[in-house]
């Protein structure tokens, strides 16, 4: 179990995306999971042991770094990557029940099981805001937690058994600034994405529609325009045979209009 | 999740590739990749705790060595190598659009097979010429990029084996040495030289495809006729 299990499963989403879902996944395997796993890992892997504080006094180290850490910036990261990752399981999961509900009422429900319409643009729609949300949500921890996207080279502890204020140095905090603010660049990118992408389908598919309802208008004024056009020669020929008309009126073959209720009625 | 996963994603454009570029490929991945998997990355394992400083004050070493690596070479080798191979999904991506295309127009008419349709080679004409292009032009503005980084950042390609530091809380000018400063500097003038070859590859696929298409060009009124 490791990163390569998440990616196999990311790729099965792959089929059922829209352009822009595409470039988003492509972004999160290189950009961001495999930078984390090349590049950011190696950077964070002594960060307790390379933590040194001016004090000699027994634990006044580790009570600091917990203080300054709750939780280490590259586990936040992790967690990051696997919460925005999953809503797109949504998809892959309505696609998978579309498919058993077929294959149990053995008949065509649907034009393709990833067709995306109804219900699967639903829940499409609902993991692109659910991705917005952990993304945002992610930032906002880091920056609270972290007082800002900043790694000080110095920090200042008082904790306890710490016996005063203790100057504490952070290992590697350049680099670690740079990861973080490539962290920042790439969720902000990411966060684009979904947006762009959330606001071209809702538009896609009012427009869609909109343009279904105008036909079906359409097509109703054009039935009800042909039931009036034929309506007054019918009236006018049934007056002519009960009425009393002159016989040259009646004889009148040539009269286009009274052939059209006949040509209709044998269509 | 590593670096195969990069082979697999290059590994599927590079049949579409010139002759050039199929070289580049196996030059990225053999002379770089892997050195830098199985041999650089172990030089650069201990940096921090082989870096010693002259000095008994805690937290200077820290500081001396946050102020001589604001970045690691290995990382950003590993940033190089990742943003110098990204160009080639443009291509991917063109190459799957057209796919998908073709897809969309067979199915109308005939049967597809879709095993031969994944197979099939595109031709680098047309559109697919000029995503082409432009990914080849990337590459060298990344490489370009990433070696002026790495010069400016390091003061040149040496690594120094003393460095003199004066950063607070060091108490004076403190002596810091750094560890294997030599095989350092040969990886790093190894890792360059690939770099420049990995360019002049760049830059003659460029010129090629320039060629080829300016050779077409004039040909097409000729057969016309």
């Amino acid at each position: 179990m490791s990163w390569g299990f998440l990616r196999d499963i990311l790729s099965g989403v792959n089929k059922y995306s829209t352009g822009i879902g595409r470039i988003w996944l492509a972004i999160v395997f290189i950009f961001r999971l495999l930078v984390y796993v090349v590049a950011a890992e190696h950077v964070w892997k002594d960060e307790q042991k390379e933590f040194e504080c001016n004090i000699r006094q027994p634990g006044c180290e580790n009570v600091c770094f917990d203080h300054f850490f709750p939780i280490s910036q590259i586990r936040l990261w992790a967690l990051q990557l696997i919460m925005v990752s999953t809503p797109s399981l949504l998809v892959v999961l309505h696609v998978a029940y579309r498919e058993s509900r077929e294959k149990r009422l053995k008949k065509k429900l649907y034009k393709t099981p990833g067709s995306m319409d109804g219900g699967l643009l639903c829940t499409y729609l609902i993991s692109l805001i659910f991705k917005t949300g952990f993304e945002i949500g992610f930032l906002v921890l880091f920056y609270t937690l972290y007082g800002g996207f900043n790694v000080p080279r110095l920090v200042k502890c008082d904790m306890r058994p710490c016996p005063n204020t203790v100057d504490c140095y952070i290992s590697k905090p350049t680099e670690k600034k740079v990861f973080l603010y490539f962290v920042v660049v790439t969720s902000s990118l990411c966060i684009v994405l979904n947006v762009c992408e959330l606001s071209y389908l809702i538009f896609k598919y009012t427009i869609k529609c909109c343009l279904e309802r105008y036909e079906k208008k359409i097509q109703t004024m054009k039935s009800e325009c042909q039931k009036l056009k034929y309506v007054p020669a019918e009236t006018a020929s049934t007056a002519l045979l009960h009425s009393n008309a002159s016989p040259e009126l009646v004889n009148m073959p040539d009269k286009p209009e009274s052939n059209l209720p006949t040509d209709l009625r044998e269509g | 999740m590593d670096w195969g996963t990069l082979q697999n994603i290059l590994g599927s454009v590079n049949k579409h590739s010139t002759s050039i570029g199929k070289i580049w490929l196996t030059v990225l991945f053999i002379f770089r990749v892997m050195i830098l998997v199985v041999a650089a990355e172990r030089v650069w394992g201990d940096e921090q705790s082989d870096f010693v400083c002259n000095t008994l004050q805690p937290g200077c070493k820290n500081v001396c060595y946050d102020h001589f690596f604001p970045i690691s070479h290995i990382r950003l080798w590993a940033l190089q190598l990742i943003f110098v191979s990204t160009p080639a999904l443009l291509v991917a991506m063109h190459i799957a659009h057209r796919r998908h295309e073709k897809k969309r127009q067979l199915t109308s008419g005939e049967k597809v097979d879709i095993e031969e349709l994944n197979k099939q080679k595109f031709h680098i004409q047309g559109s697919l010429w000029w995503t082409y292009t432009c990914s080849i032009l990337f590459r060298i503005i990344f490489e370009a990029v990433f070696m002026y980084v790495f010069y400016v950042m390091y003061d040149g390609y040496q690594m120094p084996q003393l460095l003199k530091c004066s950063a607070w809380p060091c108490p004076n000018i403190v002596d810091c040495f750094v560890s294997r400063p030599t095989e350092k500097t040969m990886f790093t003038i190894f890792m360059l030289s690939v770099s420049g070859v990995c360019m002049l590859l760049n830059v003659a696929e460029m010129c090629y495809l320039v060629i080829k298409f300016c050779m077409k060009a004039p040909r097409k009124p000729a057969t016309l006729k």
